[in-house]
């Protein structure tokens, strides 16, 4: 008897215990306050914050049981497999093509221009993690927080570096979390009073067969240029249609409601528990945080350099205000509620929110078509 | 309609037949060895020819109903070596490669040719579709001394000409392995990724391309919407005018009417909704709906269960 209950000691948790397992649990029951006590992107967080509770209660690796992520065969493997082979994320897309409305974007085409330079995070983070000494790859892979897009971030490490995933994943949703925090100080730094407070021209009225055409003609022109974009901005585009369409009511909702949930639930909970501390507690882990960081700052930076670029070519009347510009990144539509409330700061009456959610679509398509990018030069 | 999906049956048929032989025209012949006398052996343990196939595509591959011969006539009897049907091992994985053995024995198994090659001469060595006329790859093997093999280059690449083939004797200098099942170049690490370090260190050409097709394709995105943009509005402030009954085609282009904005539109909506709702009597029928609560165990206060907590 004392024989067996010594294996079964040897079996649980307490006995396999790490100093780093108990850092990731801690990680883990972080997420998860930020999530329910700091409202912190709780749809996403307390999966992931879950999840890392789950990757994390120590084991013996060794008995054979099957119950580890890595493990193959094992429950959670299964569900990984939707990471690992890349299936969750043109599933989110899917159900983020039947959610968004693309108006405020074909109402005003040339607002595309600041979602394309907002991606400038995404490639100065690559050059910096070159110089950090990470490899091509792998630098893409990290580089691709900059465009602050979770399924993107998490579809492009998967093909380029499957070993930083878990990383990389944390650290986009951790970010786009904090995009409330990190983005006004940049926008304020960078706009003077008199730039914030532009009021830009109504957009006009869209009709529903240009609303039809756009994910049709977007999918064409995008997946020409970039085929390897396929499986981002086909489903983003097909989602879109679903819903503009008009005949296809009952599958947009299921797309926009049910199956993005359900998606969401495993995506985030396996993206967690494949955090394991043994491949998450590495000095690459600090980089690819400072390194989001850094992805962030420029997207954002960017963004709002670039409206004030543009403004210098356009007549008085078409002004565009700076504080869209942060819009670019695809954090939708935190990042345009954030434009709002900054523009309201200075003009209480000047609403900036239909115009920021222009640049704001117009990033989830720079960011997948800059994944696909990414993907064609370096898988 | 019925010859409508008559018509879209055959499209769908024919589409499948060139799905299928564009998937097996990436069978390739990839290494060849005629005088086996010191390489792989079979699962009898014998040396013997052998033909090593490749599957260039990104996707597993059934190979069987495939034709493999050294007969370079023309006729319809020519001698065909049908890789049979029902062997699981017959689908090829993407990007690997399977044995034959050319020993002349087809029923010691599934991959052993009913052919063998002449060590005195060159010898051709063909696969065609299962068709028997298809060509899917073909090559010519140069007389070599026992021990070599004829191999491609790079795994799949280029066609049967000499100049994507080698000659291998077996050493152990670097591109003269002999590789049965096994990629003819072998690769360490990523050919793609340690270029891309050594030309571009600082990562400075990929960001400039990256950023110009970033752009490129958003900017043909928007000029696209642009332009719809414009088809659209000339048409409202057709209909516009013609609603107004004036002659839009002989009107000066400054004095046509311009498309309703979104406001003037939201609001006509408005009053059309206030006016055509608007009503003094009330249409006095009542109707009562039985209401129905769901029922499950799992919020029934029976079981000390309890609704969701929502914060919000």
């Amino acid at each position: 008897m004392a024989t067996n209950l010594g294996e079964f000691w040897q079996l649980t948790g307490f006995a396999n215990a790490t100093w780093q397992h108990l850092v990731m649990l801690c990680v883990g029951l972080f997420f998860i306050w930020l999530a329910i006590k700091k409202d912190f992107e709780p749809m996403l967080l307390v999966p992931i914050g879950f999840g890392m509770l789950i990757g994390n209660i120590p084991f013996n690796p060794d008995a054979g049981l099957e119950i580890g992520i890595y493990e193959e065969g094992s429950v959670l493997n299964i569900l990984y497999n939707g990471v690992s082979a890349g299936w969750y994320p043109p599933l989110i897309f899917l159900g983020i093509g039947a959610m968004t409305d693309f108006t405020a974007l074909i109402a005003n085409p040339k607002l595309m221009l600041i979602g394309a330079a907002a991606q400038f995070g995404i490639f100065g983070a690559y050059m910096v993690a070159l110089l950090l000494g990470f490899m091509p790859d792998q630098a893409g892979a990290i580089a691709i927080i900059g465009g602050a897009d979770g399924p993107t971030a998490i579809f492009l490490s998967s093909k380029l570096a499957p070993n930083l995933m878990g990383a990389i994943a944390v650290s986009a949703y951790s970010y786009m979390a904090l995009v409330p925090v990190i983005q006004p100080p940049i926008m304020r730094l960078l706009t003077t009073k008199h730039e914030r407070v532009i009021r830009m021209k109504p957009a006009r009225a869209v009709a529903q067969s240009e609303k039809i055409i756009f994910p049709i003609v977007g999918l064409l022109l995008t997946c020409f240029v970039v085929p390897s974009g396929i499986p981002l901005l086909g489903m983003l585009f097909f989602g879109n249609l679903l819903r503009e369409c008009g005949v296809t009511t009952r599958l947009a909702k299921t797309a926009s409601n049910a199956l993005t949930d359900i998606v969401t639930i495993l995506l985030g909970m396996t993206v967690g528990a494949s955090t394991q501390a043994s491949t998450f507690l590495t000095k690459e882990t600090i980089f690819i945080f400072a390194l989001g960081f850094m992805a962030f700052i420029i997207a954002s930076a960017s963004g709002v350099l670039f409206v004030k670029f543009f403004n210098l070519f356009l007549p008085k009347a078409k002004k565009i205000n700076p504080l869209i510009g942060n819009a670019g990144v695809s954090a939708v539509p935190m990042s345009s509620r954030i434009s709002n409330n900054l523009g309201l700061e200075y003009d209480p009456s000047n609403y900036l929110l239909m115009h920021a959610m222009g640049p704001n679509v117009a990033g989830v398509i720079g960011s997948a078509v800059a994944a696909g990018v990414l993907l064609g030069f370096l898988a | 309609m019925k010859r409508q999906i008559l018509l879209l049956l055959a499209v769908l048929c024919l589409g499948a037949g060139a799905i299928s032989a564009q998937a097996r025209k990436g069978l390739k012949i990839n290494e060849v060895m005629v005088v086996n006398d010191s390489s792989a052996v079979d699962e009898y343990g014998r040396h013997a020819a052998w033909i090593e196939l490749f599957n260039s595509n990104f996707a597993a591959m059934d190979i069987s109903s495939v034709f493999l011969t050294n007969d370079t006539t023309t006729a319809a009897s020519k001698k065909l070596y049908p890789v049979p049907l029902g062997d699981v091992k017959t689908k090829l994985p993407k990007r690997q490669h399977i044995l034959f053995w050319a020993d002349g024995k087809p029923t010691d198994g599934t991959f052993h040719t009913s052919f063998t090659l002449d060590p005195n001469k060159p010898n051709t060595i063909a696969i065609y579709d299962a068709d028997g006329i298809t060509l899917i790859d073909c090559v010519t093997v140069p007389v070599l001394k026992p021990g070599e093999s004829y191999a491609r280059i790079d795994d799949g690449e280029g066609d049967g000409t000499a100049q994507y083939w080698t000659v291998r004797t077996g050493s152990q200098n670097e591109g003269d392995y002999i590789t049965p099942s096994s990629a003819n170049k072998i690769r360490g690490v990523n050919p793609k990724i340690e270029e891309f370090k050594e030309r571009d260190e600082n990562g400075f050409a990929l960001t400039i391309t990256a950023m110009g097709i970033v752009f490129s394709a958003l900017i043909l995105l928007s000029i696209c919407f642009y332009i719809i943009n414009k088809i659209n509005a000339a048409r409202s402030s057709r209909k516009k005018a013609e609603a107004h009954g004036v002659d839009y085609a002989n009107v000066a282009r400054t004095e046509r009417p311009e498309g309703d904005s979104g406001e003037v539109i939201a609001a006509i909506a408005m009053a059309l909704h206030d006016h055509l709702d608007a009503h003094d009597k009330e249409s006095s029928v009542l109707t009562i709906n039985k209401v129905r609560k769901a029922y499950s165990p799992w919020s029934s206060h029976i079981y000390t269960l309890r609704r969701y907590p929502d914060k919000r």
